[in-house]
């Protein structure tokens, strides 16, 4: 067991990887040089430029491409150095990733993964804080995972490497130094499409992903401390697919459910989850569905103060908890 | 333009390569004429035509190897997948979008081909998304070590996509063995190429991406020919990529959804029908003694009667199951 930032996981998962299977390359803008991040530290030296692959600036060839050499017995892991990045590639993803394997009816499938850090927190401005899952989780063919978590990256990076389909990993990057977290030493994968019980409560179910989780357990505890409530915390892990089952059944032992997201409010993923919860969970329910996330303002905005008005965070989520609880 | 002379001794292809050639242009006609009546018989919902174009097709696809070579399409390019070896009734079962359509099983729009044993890379409709793809694919070729190339077709319009530089650029910079082939038939639906860009050759960009730029005659197959397999041979042999721009002209609208005249004039159209890239591959293997009466109406026949089965095979196809509608958006298995 070796403690690692989710940072060095998301190293390792890939290194590991394409140490496991030759077929396997990264690409993108700065990997060379180890990238921005430094995901791909010391990748050029173990593997060669031929493995670790620096692209012109251009999203929609590095996708493109990408796309292209996974028909050809590649299987590449294209960086997208910012998901507020991802827009250029919006079609190669959406019209042509997501859509390949339907449109030829199963006869050529898609197997690349395409990782971007994403997310607000560290005074990156309106463009290098944005959410994009709800874009990509719309659209059936694409897998979407959020990962926050040291454990959770390597595991579901490897899956999404070693999965057949398309699949966009989404790192939050303000979590990537966020602390460090004893991983096994021996290879592991976590399912695509699985959430994870992140803390045990009876009064309500809060269902979150992403930074928020990290911002939900500490609500979580300070409910509890100060106010006796007792709140289940579920990281969906993965938005596309994304465990409804999980969910269903913990609404149904809290009968409320909080969903909190650092998205937009309007249309963002929870609204989904909460949609979900008031159709088939409605019988459960002794309160209303309850959406916390940020405002319609773009996300997010550069000066400290403005940010921190615009996201959740732990002490927001608390007062949602208490007003659900009370309801 | 460059046209070539006396090229088929130089280019050395065979007497039945020739006759094969002319087979597979006309061939490429009149499928895309039947198709055009059996949507006006409202047998189907929509169509594309290649007619005009069969020089540039048959030209370039008949300098890759089928099922070794790689072919990113266009919708227009039906004397491209035929060339490579789809039959016309794999062309009209997406026609028709029977249960069985090789293409996609009823799931894409017609004339956008996909056959995996031959290599054609299902195709989506945005313009020009193909074009970083193909590179992609001949990319790997060559981290592979293999020495297959692949082939991109697209229009005059595609060259004012950022796909399509992002493509050109990327193709240069890594060296990939890919061939762009634009085929440059003045209009992209109703827009004329003078309004798509300003320069009259759109070849002159190759040299700013740096790779070799080339425009031919488009309706002169020999020199389209001639052109594929120099770009073919360099590509092959580490060389990189090469652009060719193959001067065409499409004969009927752009679509069964599209009336021509509005946008075209009748002296327009006349003056390119007279240089129809059929009747003129026709004329000079006549000249060259290839291809008499007896030839040529022995190969109309054939091509009639095998378009006429393929009609029958695509119009008797199984229709799809309505709930298979539902699949396949996932692999499900693990590995591919
Ligand atoms: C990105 C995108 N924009 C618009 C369209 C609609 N559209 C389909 S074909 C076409 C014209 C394409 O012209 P060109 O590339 O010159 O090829 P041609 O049809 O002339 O062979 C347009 C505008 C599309 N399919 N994709």
């Amino acid at each position: 067991m070796a403690e690692k930032t989710m940072l060095e996981a998301v190293h390792d998962a890939m290194f590991e990887e394409m140490k496991r299977d030759e077929r396997v390359i990264v690409m993108g803008e700065d990997v060379g040089e180890g990238g921005v991040f430094r995901a791909t530290e010391g990748f050029v030296a173990e593997f060669g430029p031929n493995r670790c692959v620096d692209t012109p600036l251009a999203e929609a060839a590095i996708v493109g491409v990408a796309i292209g050499a996974s028909l050809n017995g590649i299987l590449p892991i294209a960086e997208i150095q910012f998901a507020d990045f991802s827009h250029p590639a919006f079609d190669q993803l959406v019209s042509e990733a997501a859509r390949l394997y339907y449109r030829s009816n199963g006869t050529w499938n898609c197997p690349i993964t395409v990782r971007m850090p994403y997310g607000a927190g560290i005074h990156g401005g309106p463009y290098h804080s944005q959410s994009v899952e709800a874009f990509y989780a719309h659209v059936p063919g694409l897998k979407v995972v959020c990962v926050a978590t040291p454990h959770d990256a390597k595991g579901l990076l490897k899956s999404a490497v070693r999965d057949p389909n398309p699949v966009i990993v989404l790192e939050h990057k303000k979590a990537y130094r966020l602390y460090r977290q004893e991983l096994p030493d021996e290879d592991y994968t976590i399912p695509i499409g699985v959430a994870e019980l992140k803390r045990e409560g009876s009064d309500i179910s809060l269902i979150t992903y992403g930074m928020m989780m990290h911002h939900s357990l500490k609500a979580a505890e300070t409910v509890h401390e100060q106010d006796g409530v007792s709140v289940e915390v579920i990281d969906l892990r993965s938005v596309s697919p994304w465990d409804k089952a999980r969910v269903l059944e913990s609404v149904k032992k809290t009968g409320k459910a909080l969903v909190v997201y650092e998205d937009n409010f309007t249309g963002g993923f929870g609204a989904e989850v909460a949609a979900t919860i008031a159709q088939d969970g409605f019988d459960y329910l002794d309160g209303p569905v309850t959406r916390l996330a940020s405002p319609d303002v773009p996300i997010a905005p550069f000066a400290g103060e403005l940010e921190d008005f615009i996201l959740p965070n732990p002490e927001k989520i608390t007062t949602a908890i208490r007003k659900l609880a009370s309801y | 333009m460059t046209a070539v002379k006396e090229a088929p001794a130089a280019l050395k292809l065979s007497d039945e390569q020739l006759l094969e050639m002319y087979y597979k242009m006309l061939l490429a006609r009149t499928l895309s004429i039947r198709q055009r009546l059996l949507q006006r018989m409202g047998k189907g919902a929509i169509t594309y035509s290649g007619e005009g174009h069969e020089a540039a097709q048959v030209g370039t696809a008949f300098a890759l190897r089928p099922g070794t070579d790689w072919l990113y399409t266009y919708y227009r390019d039906i004397g491209v997948v035929l060339t490579i070896g789809m039959t016309p009734a794999e062309v009209l079962t997406g026609f028709f979008a029977t249960r069985d359509d090789v293409n996609s099983g009823g799931r894409n729009m017609p004339s956008h081909f996909s056959h995996k044993r031959l290599r054609i890379v299902s195709q989506g409709a945005p313009v020009a998304t193909q074009c970083p793809q193909a590179v992609g694919t001949a990319w790997a070729s060559k981290l592979r070590g293999l020495d297959e190339v692949a082939a991109v077709y697209f229009g005059d319009g595609a060259t004012s996509t950022g796909d399509w530089h992002e493509a050109m650029n990327f193709a240069s910079v890594h060296k990939a063995p890919v061939i762009f082939v634009c085929e440059f038939n003045q209009y992209a639906i109703s827009v004329h190429y003078k309004k798509q860009m300003a320069v009259e050759n759109v070849a002159l960009r190759a040299q700013g991406y740096g790779m070799p730029g080339i425009t031919v005659d488009g309706n002169d197959v020999l020199a389209v020919y001639e052109a594929m397999t120099d770009a073919v041979e360099r590509a092959r042999g580490g060389g990189g990529p090469s652009f060719i721009e193959a001067k065409t002209y499409r004969l009927v609208p752009h679509s069964s959804d599209d009336d021509d005249r509005r946008y075209r004039t009748k002296d327009e159209v006349e003056s390119w029908s007279a240089r129809d890239p059929l009747v003129r591959f026709a004329r000079r293997l006549n000249e060259m003694g290839k291809l008499d009466e007896r030839r040529e109406k022995e190969i109309a026949e054939r091509v009639a009667s095998e378009v006429d089965e393929a009609t029958e095979l695509g119009e008797g196809g199984a229709r799809p199951d309505p709930e298979s509608a539902l699949r396949p958006v996932f692999v499900e298995e693990k590995g591919s």
